[in-house]
């Protein structure tokens, strides 16, 4: 495969800034909480057992604070396409607000903040920002999170 | 139920006690299946280094689960998580230990919270900092 120089255009970044993929909502469930928090290897009793959990302030469980990147978000694809293949997660920013909890209908919105092309150890990169905001079926904003994808 | 961290016992420079994690290629396929992200760069070490990688890695997001662990587990059963950010800046293999640390860097109140924010990160057995992050938590007082 060829790789280009440098690839991304002022119109680009223009056209792919602010693209705001469709609403998706999911329903969470306790066993997926619990899943999760056993795939991590986090044993705190608020994220794993219903008994104590109620014990705690939350007064039931509630999903440890990176759950929410299992929820789905649907992104709106870039009206181009990016000629690198390979992806990488560059990094992630939460804001929390809210307890999510089992039987939550968790809506996500995703939208592009920010695209920028960079030259690195690996070649060119194209560093993509986008912010996912979670809104509970209460209208809260219980989180958002900015994350970083890199392809290259 | 984890000791309370309170308000009164926090001061800006302590460290936060460090917490170990040691990851396996079958904690990465438990949490591929947990969160959905079947990249395989997670799981199959031929598509790895078809990619340039020197095999597997650890997903990024298991490195944010792993500092979201570390300051829940801080700030106790009456603390509350407001902020977690960190970026990749070094790739995590299974089979390596992972060190998660932290101290405080400010200790204030605001809007009637009591409000830390700490400077974490995750350590790989050479001591770099493959993740470096900032959490802010809000703490009970006494």
């Amino acid at each position: 495969m060829s790789t280009p120089t440098t690839f991304l255009t002022e119109e680009m970044r223009q056209q792919a800034i602010g693209l705001e993929g469709p609403p998706v909502t999911t329903e969470i469930e306790k066993g997926a909480i619990i899943k999760f928090a056993q795939a991590i290897e986090d044993d705190n009793p608020v994220f794993n057992d219903e008994e104590a959990a109620r014990k705690s302030q939350y007064g039931g469980l509630i999903a440890p604070p990176t759950f929410l990147r299992s929820v789905r978000s649907s992104r709106r694809e870039v009206p181009f396409d990016i000629p690198y293949n390979n992806a990488l997660d560059g990094g992630s920013d939460w804001e929390y607000f809210e307890p999510v909890r089992p039987g939550d209908l968790i809506t996500t919105v995703s939208r592009i903040n920010d695209m920028q092309e960079r030259s690195g150890r690996m070649g060119v990169m194209i560093i993509t920002t986008t912010v996912t905001t979670y809104t509970n079926q209460f209208d809260q904003v219980v989180a958002t999170q900015t994350t970083t994808g890199i392809r290259y | 139920m984890a000791e309370q961290v309170y308000w009164e016992d926090v001061s800006e420079g302590m460290e936060l006690p460090p917490m170990v994690k040691n990851p396996t290629t079958q904690q990465l396929v438990r949490y591929a299946g947990a969160s959905g992200d079947f990249y395989q760069i997670h799981y199959d070490k031929d598509f790895a280094q078809g990619n340039q990688l020197d095999g597997v890695i650890l997903h990024g997001a298991l490195k944010n689960a792993f500092l979201g662990q570390f300051m829940t587990g801080w700030m106790g059963p009456s603390g509350a998580l407001k902020r977690l950010a960190c970026q990749y800046r070094g790739m995590d293999f299974p089979g390596d230990a992972i060190t998660a640390k932290g101290k405080v860097l400010r200790a204030y109140k605001s809007e009637g919270q009591n409000l830390v924010d700490c400077e974490i990160w995750l350590e790989n057995p050479e001591g770099q900092k493959t993740t470096p992050g900032s959490a802010t938590v809000a703490l009970p007082s006494r």
